[in-house]
């Protein structure tokens, strides 16, 4: 059972919809009960990371789920400002991430950028996987997926990237630490290529 | 690499999608939640959904009918219309919609811009300028309510300042080329496009694929939108949901792309 977390960010229905269309058993989670009985989670985010952070606070599910994260070792999908706040901190914000995976939030460098380019990175680009196993099965390099955002996760360790995406620079699109997997983009909106994704998470 | 948009922008009133001819004469098309599980299927970039009488009629966003879209969208939604404050914007993105558009509201108040963009994030916050060029003079003005109150603002001078305040996105609708399909306002656009540095999506004018091949030689990375392209075929203009397959848009991309 894959619970969506409801904290009021993101788009629940979307996964909602892209579980339902695979047949693959999915709830959503608004509060601390609904969370038992889940066995991999997918926390959804559009928006801005101190917001974020205050309202899975204010949901009551941040504590239970630093439970189920790190003693339990389950699963977890963070996406785009989902899977921003798996880290320490942010450039954009000033409260703590949930430090999940080692590393911060930079705002990408605009200098970097040729003039043909532009913040925030906006639209359908391609991903580099370091490796295909797991959570990209299926997925070449050069799958296109939707980007929304200014900032990107700087992870400490290497091994944590999963899969870069070229802006100006190459950053980390897809990273994974353990049970804890985040991706920038955003799979419930990328067509075939996102629901291969959520598939894949579903079966790992 | 990151690609050019191609995005259907829909007009919604009263519940049901609209085509108009330079902000008039509205015909209607067809059924929005069809419509955007045609999209679906088509795999479209991305959806601008504008409700045209919300401002002008004082009316609220339809929440529910946003909920319902978000819902059906397997792409990222635009949407734009009667939005005034940042709690309805903040609920809009919380229904699931990945970037809000202004447009009368950041006229009345840029302000509002900066606020928004601090509760949902910048890359939320699109800024829609309907430009209409004086008959007298040929200077761009912006326009709001649907075209009929004329704000007399320059949208190069808007443009700059609402890049400041921290918004996201800065869609341009010519109001003189709306429903036309005659082509996009290179015109307006190159004035744009050189006073700020903001992601652009460009709407009004488009007839024929060419029309956005060009649009997307000359500008590379920017988001090129049409109503009518999409939603009618045929010079009598028969409704007909259509978007290039991958493959086309692909060709398209390719055979315009500039090369940085």
């Amino acid at each position: 059972m894959i619970a969506i977390i409801d904290y009021g960010l993101g788009n629940i229905k979307a996964f909602a919809n892209v579980y339902k269309r695979l047949n693959i058993p999915h709830k959503t989670a608004s509060c601390a009960d609904d969370l038992e009985g889940a066995d991999r989670f997918i926390l959804p985010g559009v928006g801005a990371f101190d917001q974020a952070m205050q309202v899975l606070q204010r949901s009551g599910m941040r504590e239970p789920l630093d439970e189920f994260v790190l003693q339990r070792r389950v699963p977890i999908l963070g996406v785009c400002v989902g899977m921003q706040i798996l880290a320490h901190s942010s450039e954009e914000g000033n409260l703590p991430g949930l430090g999940w995976i080692d590393g911060e939030v930079r705002r990408l460098d605009p200098s970097a950028l040729s003039h043909k380019t532009y913040l925030p990175h906006m639209g359908w680009n391609d991903i580099s996987p370091m490796r295909s196993d797991g959570l990209l099965q299926g997925l070449n390099g050069g799958s296109r997926f939707y980007f929304l955002h200014s900032y990107y996760f700087d992870c400490r360790g290497n091994e944590d990237v999963v899969a870069t995406t070229d802006y100006g620079n190459a950053f980390a699109s897809v990273v994974n630490y353990r049970n804890v997997y985040g991706v920038q983009f955003h799979p419930e909106k990328s067509h075939q290529n996102g629901i291969q994704l959520l598939k894949n998470f579903g079966n790992l | 690499m990151l690609y050019p948009r191609l995005i259907p922008c829909l007009l919604v009133k009263n519940k049901g999608l609209v085509k108009t001819v330079r902000f008039k004469n509205p015909k209607y098309v067809g059924d929005p939640i069809n419509a955007v599980r045609i999209f679906n299927e088509k795999q479209v970039d991305e959806l601008m959904v504008l409700n045209i009488e919300a401002t002008s009629g004082n009316m609220e966003p339809d929440f529910k009918m946003i909920e319902n879209l978000a819902a059906e969208c397997r792409m990222p939604l635009c949407y734009g219309g009667g939005v005034k404050t940042v709690e309805q914007a903040q609920r809009i993105v919380e229904l699931g919609v990945e970037k809000v558009a202004i447009s009368s509201a950041a006229l009345d108040k840029p302000e509002l811009i900066s606020q928004i963009a601090e509760q949902v994030g910048s890359q939320s916050v699109v800024v829609v300028l309907d430009v209409k060029k004086r008959l007298i003079g040929g200077k761009y003005q912006i326009s709001t309510h649907n075209g009929k109150i004329n704000t007399g603002r320059c949208p190069v001078e808007f443009a700059r300042q609402v890049e400041s305040l921290g918004a996201g996105e800065l869609a341009i609708n010519s109001i003189d080329n709306d429903g036309v399909m005659k082509g996009y306002d290179f015109c307006l656009i190159d004035k744009i496009r050189e006073a700020v540095s903001l992601p652009m999506t460009v709407l009004g004018g488009a007839g024929t694929l060419e029309d956005i091949g060009r649009l997307i030689g000359m500008y590379g990375i920017v988001g090129a939108a049409a109503g009518s392209l999409f939603v009618f075929k045929g010079i009598y203009r028969a409704v007909l949901i259509n978007y290039p397959n991958p493959h086309e848009k692909e060709d398209l991309i390719a055979k315009n792309r500039l090369t940085v």
